[in-house]
């Protein structure tokens, strides 16, 4: 579905991404893990066109967008959700959802995107910026999965949402990804989070992978260790 | 507003004027600061546009209105001399060319120059300047050193007279309804269409904005044109009630960008309201005192106002 092949990116002379590889199925969860600074919103970032790479390739279903903008990359069938949410803040609940309309085939806000998130249908007159973290956190996957996403990238979902939030998040992350046929990509440090909903995952430190396991073979002591500062 | 009014009673009494004086004088001054409220805001609706959306310092922004200007005095010279009938109805076109003629300059500077510097906005102001001086060269290469003016359809010539003692004239009245429609369109374009969606999600985080499917360059190009377009139908406008020449536009610059600034940079309602209180506040003072120290006494009390509250009259409340 998606493939990351020997990316390298950087900051100036600072490496930040070594040689990267991995690739996504159809319909897997991946999470990517790792202490702060080690390089996953990069990857991110890389992924979704924000940071460009000094090289390596992307593909999606075989097509190599690498060198393409954001926007067209979204259009390809890329989702993104960042870290710290960056929803529009003076925009509404609902202008916020319509500017994730840009490369949709249906250009209005379907009855599914209230019906997943109710609490975004009652605040939608509402400003973005006025919302709670966990209700920005919903407008901000509501707004990537509009433009209907074949893989929704995540970065760090759970950054400051409190701890009963998350386990909602999670399973509206499951029961989002059976619905909408979605491949997803998250970057995270919150271990239980992560076991809820991924299918495989990759640790990386210094910008290199240095463990990957499938959910059913995860030493949580071993990952945590990963995690641990 | 009400300190306005206040300041002129307080000002007319120490002069010595009767209560009828004052009266036809807040009258008479009062049209003609919405003569100069209906520039201060054609003026500034661009801007609002360009400075206060997309934080660009557009110092040229004055020359699109001279371009304006001139394709409608062009207009009108080719309508006398090719097509003396068409003399009653050109204006609205030159309003429309005006637009279009402008924007696409607009479209292409930003293409060649302004693009390159949105994240140095000091070397914006520099750029922009250069291609202010670069525009009033090529308008006096083009058109000449002197002023000039269209030809006025007759409909705009003449004045109403609603009661005895007031002349309202119909240039000024349709300089007040081309302001004010213009600002509905500016309005309607900005919060109620997909375009205008695209606008405010690009200034509020260009990354993101990308990064949820818009196109932001094109949309960078468009918002310039549009902004530069108004400029160039506010220049069309301009010429129902004052000639031009090359450097016309460059005398209104300072006074937009204090409008701009006042009514709270990106606030539509704030402009229109800057524009208000700054043309009446001068409008009224003119006749008490010097146009000149009218000038220099709204400039200090918009610096007195914007050091209690820099970020302008209208500011959106969010959440920090």
């Amino acid at each position: 579905m998606l493939a990351v092949k020997n990316l390298c990116v950087s900051y100036g002379e600072s490496i930040v991404i070594r040689d990267l590889s991995f690739e996504v199925r159809k319909n897997e969860t991946l999470a990517i893990m790792g202490r702060n600074g080690m390089g996953k919103t990069t990857l991110m970032k890389s992924i979704i066109g924000m940071h460009k790479p000094r090289s390596g390739s992307i593909t999606l279903d075989g097509t190599e967008i690498a060198g393409l903008d954001s926007f067209k990359r979204v259009k390809a069938g890329l989702g993104f959700v960042p870290q710290g949410r960056q929803i529009f803040s003076a925009l509404s609940v609902e202008d916020n959802i319509r500017t994730g309309l840009e490369t949709a085939k249906v250009r209005r806000i379907e009855d599914w995107v209230y019906t997943t998130f109710p609490v975004l249908k009652e605040m939608r007159h509402r400003k973005g910026g006025n919302l709670s973290g966990g209700q920005q956190q919903q407008l901000a996957i509501a707004r990537a999965l509009v433009s209907g996403p074949k893989v929704l990238l995540l970065d760090e979902p759970t950054e400051g949402i409190q701890p009963s939030i998350i386990k909602d998040i999670a399973r509206t992350l499951n029961e989002l990804k059976q619905l909408r046929d979605l491949t997803i990509i998250v970057s995270e440090q919150v271990l239980s989070f992560t076991l809820e909903i991924a299918d495989r995952i990759l640790v990386i430190e210094s910008g290199a992978i240095v463990r990957e396991d499938p959910r059913a073979n995860v030493d949580e002591a071993t990952i945590s260790r990963y995690l641990s500062v | 507003m009400t300190a306005k009014i206040a300041l002129a009673l307080l000002l007319a009494a120490s002069a010595g004027y009767s209560w009828d004086e004052i009266k036809g004088v807040m009258i008479m001054q009062g049209f003609a600061g919405l003569s100069l409220f209906s520039i201060f805001l054609l003026m500034a609706l661009g801007l609002a546009i360009i400075f206060g959306q997309m934080k660009v310092i557009n110092m040229a922004h004055g020359e699109f209105l001279t371009m304006g200007a001139y394709t409608t005095v062009f207009l009108s010279w080719l309508c006398e001399s090719y097509a003396p009938g068409l003399l009653a109805w050109y204006f609205p076109v030159a309003m429309i060319l005006a637009f279009f003629v402008a924007g696409s300059v607009g479209f292409l500077v930003e293409f060649a120059i302004i693009r390159h510097l949105y994240k140095r906005p000091l070397d914006t102001l520099l750029a922009t300047w250069g291609l202010s001086m670069i525009l009033q060269e090529t308008f006096r290469q083009i058109a000449g050193a002197r002023e000039t003016s269209a030809t006025m359809p007759e409909w705009l010539m003449g004045s109403l007279q609603p009661f005895e003692g007031v002349d309202i004239p119909i240039n000024g009245i349709f300089l007040l309804g081309a302001s004010l429609v213009l600002t509905v369109i500016v309005v309607i374009n900005l919060y109620y269409t997909r375009s205008g969606l695209r606008v405010r999600a690009t200034v509020m985080n260009r990354d993101m904005a990308g990064a949820v499917g818009i196109n932001t360059r094109m949309t960078d190009r468009m918002t310039f044109a549009l902004g530069c377009g108004i400029a160039g139908v506010a220049g069309a406008a301009f010429t129902t009630v004052g000639s031009i020449s090359p450097s016309a536009g460059g005398l209104y610059i300072v006074d937009t960008f204090m409008v701009v600034v006042f009514g709270g940079a990106g606030s539509i309602i704030g402009t229109i309201l800057a524009a208000f209180g700054i043309a009446q506040a001068q409008s009224v003072l003119e006749f008490f005192l010097s146009g000149v120290l009218a000038k220099v006494a709204v400039l200090l009390a918009v610096v007195f106002i914007l050091m209690i509250r820099p970020q302008g009259l209208v500011v959106a409340k969010i959440r920090k």
